[in-house]
């Protein structure tokens, strides 16, 4: 306890530097942590996936459409319990920048698949019932202050025209890993339309979405799915949904792994003030250091005392850092919204923003600790800081 | 008696501080006259007030009340910036920890108050060469305040307070951290100072054998002037 | 005022060896991060904005966006190719290329995972439109085969794409005969075929684009007013560097301002380091100051001297970051281009701007870190100064 207390005051003597020291050490865990839950996020989609659903999309890309008439045969592979299929929309509502992703889906059969969106059964069956009606997540709904009866319209790069649809359910996610950003559309409604321009266009999808019984059917239920379609004009692949996701957050691999990296320089950026801050610390007390070697003191104890005061000043630091995350965190969650849904802090990275702390209070310790333990009693008492 | 205007004309200096609450006197209605060519110790026990006034009589701090008056100009009237420029040209410094600037060489430190003026560089080069030979370490011009002894490092300040060739030297504890024998040089120089070249010289110190080298002393208690010191 | 010498400055910096390495350590970090993020961003920009040429124009349908989005019927390319103003070919047939485009998904080399690549049909006319397009291995396709070529950027990027090989797509065999280099513009991220191949083999009915060449660049008013006022033409005409300005803006503004605000908090940590030397700094030499201040420099001289230090420190950084961040122009970045959903393979790029910026975020770094202490030693009492020495 008197070590403690001890380190405590040492601290504290020179409150402007240890504030400083304990300021910036806040800001790099907070920055450290919100980078991590930034690239967490990215990979949300892909956690928010069910281990019983599989995507089945166009070998060549995702861009490719698969024709309707697959479904036929999909549905009657062994294994798969449910089918439905969804259309990349692609529309803009008033502006770019209020992007969501929209789904021009098959109603019944999606919601099956999908349970995760809780909707009331009025409202499921208000959708139904309106060809140009849709779905909106809670998290959307509340972006745009959207209510049952809503019209919303886009303008879509990918379907060219004007389109309005009317909200007609709000569904909340089952848990929080469930995506409540998104519009879902009647597929069927899309369709007609472009059929009504040019007969060629029509009776395409974006991609199948397949239920499975049992998980661990996937790889042989997705295999079998393929060799139906093999050496046909339009192959097939088709992956767990988790896979799918993840696919996606590759594409982006090179900037996620920019900002992992990223994360850490800003520890060593830290790292190189709190070394110069125990540096100096211990340079000034060169003194102080050398009469308690001189009453008797053995040289850990100094040692002891730059590495008790350093690591107490990272505790004080990071323990700020990390109570700041969580606020700052939801913050940014309301402001990116659908960007990135499911936004969290993970216990994992507030884990690791104690320890990255705790190793910066460590490290930074290292060579002052070891520079005073060495120095004379004599050299020690001359030193003029 | 010397007929000429004193160079300082001290009268009615007072000086006290603002601690907390309380005013603190330090010095109480000093009256003095310093002539041009004197050479004064200005002594007493510790807390007397004698440091202070030898602040003030170099322009780094202001009185409370009363006039200083140095070749005509009365200091305790000008403003922060003009007692700057005032200080750079008429005062020079020697204090008892010589006060160099460690990262400058010797000649680098003697130049220092000449940058404060308008001479050309290499105007500048001349007037610190001179003035380290005045004081006999011309050979050392490029060593470091940390490759010197005592001594040689008051010489060094000693160089560096007339080069900008002011009337009045004033010297806080010049010999306090040197021994015997270097003391004696020091002094030896200051007395040079002011018989060879004419500068008015104020010096505290409480060593009387330091104190003996001037043409007068003047003794403070307790912020006042006294003629006779109490025996220690 | 008359200063104190430069001398002064930079030799208290050296006297205090560690701590100026350490904190100016901190800062070239904080500056190496900001000016990579610009670099990317530059460098998507800069390779993008290559592969226009001045006198080409690029159609699309309207509000497409993009040019998987996009769809020109047989008809409305015939109606483009007897436009007037266009440049001629050898041959005089107008230089008018129709392309379809299509993603195909292919594994990267290396990490093994998939990434969008674009197909791109194309012709003789296609060539000669993009006149730094050069093939530097092998040969380009035959007209009516299912031979394709690839870009430098693909053939390094990817596995399976060197000549000999072949990919499968469409339910088909494509043999890679060739490897083109497109002076590092974005067709080095692409694998071009015969466009009619392209177009059976994926049943397509319509081009997804429309590239032309004007025979006098300023035309190309006249040009986009004359597809405006055909109703028959639901298209856009952009200058095809505009177009492909546009395509790199999303990404490089969001590369931008993501790392801009990255190394923005970063620098408090460094502001941080910098403060605290600084105080250091005054503080250990408060005798030093009063000293300067009785032999008659001024307070302004002294906040000069001390905020100079802190500058001089941050430049140092500063430069030392900016070095560094100059060997990345050795690193070759690919991601998917948010507006094409198509891979580009971009070098991160270092201009005199980017230089320019970096130093002057440096010195503001400096600036902040250093003003502070040095107001606090331009405001220190000569007299108590004096004392502390």
């Amino acid at each position: 306890m008197f070590l403690l207390r001890l380190l405590l005051k040492n601290a504290f003597r020179h409150r402007l530097r240890t504030g400083l020291t304990v300021l910036g050490l806040a800001v790099a865990v907070l920055a450290y942590g919100m980078l991590r839950s930034i690239v967490d996020a990215w990979y949300a989609g892909a956690e928010a996936s069910s281990s019983t659903r599989l995507i089945v999309r166009s070998a060549t890309s995702l861009t490719v459409p698969l024709p309707l008439a697959f479904a036929q045969r999909i549905r009657v592979v062994d294994g798969v319990s449910g089918l439905s299929w969804s259309n990349w929309f692609g529309g803009v509502y008033v502006d770019p920048r209020n992007f969501f992703p929209q789904f021009a889906v098959d109603g019944p059969s999606y919601l099956a698949l999908y349970p995760e969106y809780v909707l009331t059964e009025a409202e499921r069956v208000a959708w139904l019932r309106d060809r140009r009606g849709a779905l909106v997540g809670a998290q959307l709904a509340q972006k745009f202050g959207w209510k049952i009866g809503d019209v919303v319209p886009l303008k879509s790069s990918l379907y060219p025209g004007n389109w309005s649809f009317t909200v007609r359910g709000i569904w909340q996610g089952a848990d929080a890993a469930a995506d409540e950003g998104q519009m879902l559309i009647h597929w069927a409604y899309v369709n007609e339309t472009v059929r009504a321009r040019s007969r060629r266009g029509s009776d395409f999808v974006g991609v199948f979405v397949l239920g499975i019984r049992d998980p661990n059917d996937a790889a042989l239920v997705a295999q079998r799915v393929d060799a139906q379609f093999r050496n046909s004009s339009a192959e097939t692949l088709t992956e767990t949904e988790k896979a799918f996701q993840l696919g996606f957050v590759s594409m982006s691999e090179a900037i996620l792994v920019a900002l992992q990296a990223v994360s850490y320089v800003v520890i060593v950026i830290i790292l190189a003030v709190m070394a110069n801050t125990m540096a100096m610390t211990a340079r000034e007390r060169m003194p102080e250091y050398a009469t308690l070697a001189a009453i008797g003191f053995p040289p850990g104890f100094v040692a002891r005392l730059l590495f008790g005061e350093s690591l107490l000043i990272a505790v004080l630091g990071g323990m700020v850092g990390v109570l700041l995350t969580l606020p700052l965190a939801s913050a940014f969650a309301g402001v990116t919204g659908s960007l990135f849904p499911g936004f969290r802090v993970s216990a994992t990275t507030m884990g690791l923003q104690a320890a990255a702390a705790l190793a910066v209070g460590a490290i930074a310790a290292l060579w002052p600790a070891w520079k005073a333990s060495r120095t004379g009693i004599v050299a020690g008492l001359r030193h003029v800081g | 008696m010397s007929t000429a205007p004193p160079l300082i004309r001290i009268r009615h200096l007072s000086k006290s501080y603002r601690r907390a609450e309380q005013t603190i006197p330090v010095l109480l209605d000093i009256e003095l006259d310093v002539q041009a060519g004197d050479f004064v110790a200005l002594m007493g026990p510790s807390g007397s007030g004698k440091s202070t006034l030898l602040n003030l009589i170099a322009g780094i701090d202001k009185p409370s009340s009363g006039t200083i008056e140095i070749d005509g100009v009365d200091i305790a009237t000008l403003g922060e910036r003009a007692l700057a420029d005032w200080r750079a040209a008429n005062v020079g410094f020697v204090f008892q920890f010589y006060n160099l600037i460690p990262v400058l060489s010797a000649f680098e430190n003697v130049e220092l108050p000449l940058l404060l003026t308008d001479l050309s560089a290499r105007e500048r080069r001349e007037r610190v060469a001179q003035t380290l030979a005045l004081v006999a370490l011309q050979d050392r011009a490029d060593h470091q305040p940390n490759e010197l002894s005592g001594g040689q490092q008051q010489r060094v300040a000693i160089a560096r307070a007339l080069v900008t060739d002011p009337r009045l030297i004033v010297a806080d504890e010049p010999t306090g951290d040197l021994d015997r024998a270097t003391g004696e040089e020091v002094l030896a120089l200051l007395q040079r100072l002011v018989s060879e070249l004419g500068k008015t010289i104020v010096m505290v110190t409480h060593d009387p054998k330091a104190a003996s080298r001037a043409h007068r002393m003047v003794h403070l208690e307790k912020g006042v002037l006294v003629d006779e010191p109490s025996p220690v | 005022m008359k200063g104190l010498p430069l001398a002064y400055v930079a030799r208290n910096l050296w006297v205090r060896r560690v701590t100026t390495l350490l904190t100016a350590g901190g800062m070239a970090l904080v500056v190496y991060v900001f000016a990579t993020v610009l670099m990317m961003s530059e460098g998507i920009r800069a390779t993008l904005v290559e592969t226009g040429q001045p006198d080409n124009v690029v159609l699309l349908r309207k509000g497409a966006g993009a040019e998987i989005n996009s769809a020109i019927s047989r008809g409305q390319a015939r109606i483009l190719e007897s436009l007037p103003g266009l440049a001629r070919a050898a041959d005089g047939s107008a230089l008018v290329s129709a392309e379809p485009v299509v993603l195909n998904n292919l594994a990267k080399r290396g990490s093994g995972k998939p990434s969008n690549v674009t197909l791109r049909g194309t012709g003789a006319a296609g060539l000669a439109l993009r006149p730094q397009v050069r093939i530097v291995e092998g040969r380009m396709f035959r007209p009516g085969s299912a031979e394709i070529v690839a870009g430098s950027a693909i053939a390094k990027g990817f596995a399976g794409v060197e000549i000999g090989q072949t990919l499968r797509f469409g339910g088909r065999d494509w043999t890679v005969v060739g490897l083109f280099d497109a002076g590092r513009s974005g067709f080095d991220s692409e694998i071009w075929l015969d466009a009619d191949q392209l177009m059976q083999t994926f049943r397509r009915q319509n081009w997804s684009v429309v590239v032309l060449e004007l025979a006098d660049a300023g035309a190309f008013e006249r040009l986009r007013e004359a597809v405006e006022a055909d109703p028959r033409l639901q298209l856009e005409a952009k200058r095809e560097q505009r177009f492909y300005a546009e395509q790199s803006e999303a990404l490089a503004n969001f590369i931008r301002i993501l790392g801009t605000a990255v190394a923005v908090v970063f620098s408090i940590g460094a502001v941080v380091g910098a403060m605290i030397t600084m105080f250091g700094a005054v503080a250990s030499r408060t005798g030093e100051i009063g000293t300067l201040r009785a032999l008659g420099f001024r307070r302004g001289a002294v906040l000069t001297a001390f905020l100079s230090e802190s500058l001089l420190l941050a430049l140092a950084g500063g430069v030392a970051g900016l070095a560094v961040a100059s060997l990345m122009q050795a690193v070759n970045v690919s991601t998917t281009n948010f507006a094409t959903f198509s891979e580009l393979a971009f070098q991160l790029t270092l201009t005199p701007a980017i230089i320019g910026q970096s130093l002057v975020f440096a010195l503001a770094m400096g600036l902040v870190g250093g003003f502070v202490p040095a107001w606090r030693a331009a405001r220190l009492n000569i007299v108590d100064s004096l004392r502390a020495a």
